[in-house]
């Protein structure tokens, strides 16, 4: 059996796999993260919760309307940037000339609010939630056996962040979200409409977040908790990549999660905190982040 | 959070000033004497149990807004010096020996170096950064904790002998007990209000107010923000090394992210930078928490509730809403924006 550093070929693959699709979904909500605190200048604590909101949505719609992964797909994420929308027009928006600190602690209260309820509601217990059938199974590479739906989660959350990177670099609506955020005052006087700007923003946030536990629901199982088991993971990813860049946010997640993966090859125990140490060590090479400008 | 303690009253006068201080030193006194004597009769009244609880999260609070409310640093990694000091309390008098007192102290010492570690990483950046930072390396503390062997994992440091307090005072003995928390309540208390009126607590304000300002001013503003951190932690390794004898276990419910998120909630309930509005925040948390104990109903939800509410309405908290009612202004207090 062909060795890699003293490990089986296949198990090293198998993790690497893992780790990158542990990457996906800390690029996806990183993403989001960055992109709201761009224009908003808050940190979305609540990002956990909404992407547990998205997986919510996706099985609940399976078990009362049997509506399918596909529909889900797109359904979940409307529902909870609508949610997001809602939150942010009525609530959110009345923190923006405080202190950013306030923003922070709305969401950890919304956060704690939503898992909360969700908890109550379906115990702290997850349930599982089958892939569709057309991405059941698993395909033979030749080096290694991959399940196909775990493929499709790489392809697909790649898919969503190059396109994310689009929307906000190459677009018209991206453009105008650039320019609110270097100066909204100066983009209001234009005749920008900067309010719905920032809930358009928050919404697509919060929708990507759902995207992103629409994709996990078959991978892991859907549970309250799940949010809040990620969050602060990619919280120490947007530490070490810096939310000055939306590519930045994308490759540190797709990094970090690869090396969370090789360290549970290596060395297992650590494989919980390998990113808060690399997060330590960036803090003291480069306080910045890996591509952020401002300290 | 420059607009919650901006110390106001610019238009009043110099002379007011003084004035109005001096009456405010006055109801602070009889505020103070009221306030203690209610504390030692208590437990006739009250499940002392239940007091010491609220003692050990009002001293964990202050200590907490220390750091938030006199130097401007909102840290949401707070629950590893509150429950790592717990976990190094249990562990010193129940496998070592060591009497009630050295073991406490001995917690306060090591969340102070813990501090020492996660300030050191933690001030190299500001403001949300700082926030994520303490979180993140907080949640590092939890997964070691739940590793390492000494902590027994799951389990938690069980059946922790109170001791006896200076080798004679037996705290096995509930109302011994309650005395010895409120000896290290008042301690700790005292040890806070010097701090904050010392020099070095001024320039910390100065810090919060106008960081730049201070840089320029020639202050090392790195150092004393380390500073303030070391000595919030130590403090709430004070209460946490506390909670661990009054219960008489350490576990990792207080080194998780939550009990970091609750301590935030009773200093902002309570009233950020106010000296004594965090005990009443911790103490408003603490009953609600032992009264919903026995109900269905989650505390969590009724924690993220009270947060929004607190952040979008009553960001003064009670007593700084208190300072800031027309009552708390004819006491001369000095209300704050």
């Amino acid at each position: 059996m062909t060795m890699i550093f003293g490990i089986p070929l296949q198990a090293f693959l198998g993790q690497l796999l893992i780790g990158l699709i542990n990457g996906s979904f800390y690029a996806l909500l990183s993403l989001g993260l960055a992109v709201i605190f761009g224009l908003l200048r808050v940190i979305n604590f609540a990002h956990g919760a909404q992407y547990m909101l998205g997986a919510f949505v996706a099985m609940l719609m399976l078990q009362y309307f049997g509506i399918n992964y596909w529909f889900a797909l797109f359904l979940a994420p409307i529902v909870v940037g609508l949610f997001g929308a809602v939150t942010e027009r009525f609530l959110l928006s009345r923190l923006y000339k405080l202190d950013h600190l306030y923003g922070l602690l709305f969401t950890f209260g919304l956060a704690l609010t939503i898992e909360g309820t969700f908890r109550y509601l379906y115990g702290s217990s997850g349930q599982p939630y089958a892939p569709p059938q057309q991405l059941t199974g698993a395909t033979n590479l030749g080096f290694m056996f991959l399940p196909i739906y775990r493929g499709w989660v790489v392809i697909v959350s790649l898919i969503a962040c190059i396109g994310t990177w689009l929307l906000i670099e190459k677009t018209k609506l991206g453009a105008y979200l650039r320019a609110a955020t270097e100066n909204a005052t100066l983009v209001q006087a234009f005749g920008v409409n900067v309010p719905v700007l920032l809930t358009l923003t928050y919404a697509l946030g919060a929708g990507l977040a759902a995207f992103a536990g629409v994709l996990a629901a078959p991978v892991y199982q859907v549970s309250p908790l799940m949010g809040s088991n990620i969050i602060i993971v990619v919280f120490a990813v947007v530490v070490v990549g810096g939310m000055g860049s939306i590519m930045g946010a994308i490759v540190t997640g797709y990094m970090l999660g690869i090396a969370e993966g090789m360290t549970k090859v290596f060395y297992p125990e650590a494989s919980n905190i390998v990113i808060f140490v690399i997060m330590a060590i960036v803090l003291l090479i480069r306080p910045a982040g890996l591509f952020g400008r401002d300290v | 959070m420059s607009d919650v303690i901006h110390n106001s009253s610019a238009t009043s006068t110099a002379s007011g000033r003084t004035e109005r201080s001096a009456t405010a030193s006055k109801t602070y006194a009889a505020f103070l004497v009221i306030g203690l004597l209610l504390l030692l009769i208590a437990p006739a009244f009250l499940y002392p149990i239940f007091l010491m609880k609220l003692l050990c999260f009002a001293l964990f609070a202050c200590a907490f807004n220390l750091l938030l409310g006199y130097t401007g640093l909102l840290s949401f990694g707070h629950a590893t010096f509150f429950g790592g000091a717990a976990y190094f309390t249990a562990h010193v008098v129940k496998e070592w020996g060591f009497p009630p007192e050295i073991g406490i102290l001995v917690g306060a010492a090591g969340a102070a170096f813990l501090g020492l570690i996660m300030g050191f990483f933690a001030i190299r950046r500001q403001g949300i950064y700082f926030a994520m930072i303490t979180l993140a390396l907080s949640q590092m503390f939890f997964f070691f904790c739940l590793q390492a062997s000494f902590t027994h994992g799951e389990d938690g440091i069980q059946s922790v002998p109170r001791g006896h307090l200076f080798g004679f005072i037996d705290l096995a003995n509930t109302t011994n007990m309650y005395y010895f928390v409120l000896g290290v309540f008042l301690i700790g208390m005292i040890v806070i209000w010097r701090f904050i009126n010392s020099p070095f607590g001024m320039i910390l304000k100065s810090i919060r107010e106008n960081e730049q300002r201070a840089i320029s001013l020639g202050y090392s503003v790195a150092r004393y923000k380390l500073g303030a951190f070391v000595m919030s932690a130590a403090l709430a390794g004070l209460a946490g090394g506390t909670k661990a004898l009054v219960f008489q276990f350490a576990t990792l419910t207080d080194v998780g992210w939550q009990m970091s998120g609750e301590v935030i909630l009773m200093t902002l309930l309570g009233g950020i930078g106010t000296l004594i509005g965090p005990i009443f925040g911790a103490g408003l948390v603490v009953t609600l928490q032992n009264y919903l104990a026995t109900s269905q109903f989650p505390v969590t939800i009724i924690t993220g509730v009270v947060f929004m509410i607190c952040v979008l309405l009553f960001r003064r908290g009670i007593i700084g809403e208190f300072y800031a009612s027309r009552l708390g202004r004819k006491l001369g207090f000095e209300h704050r924006r």
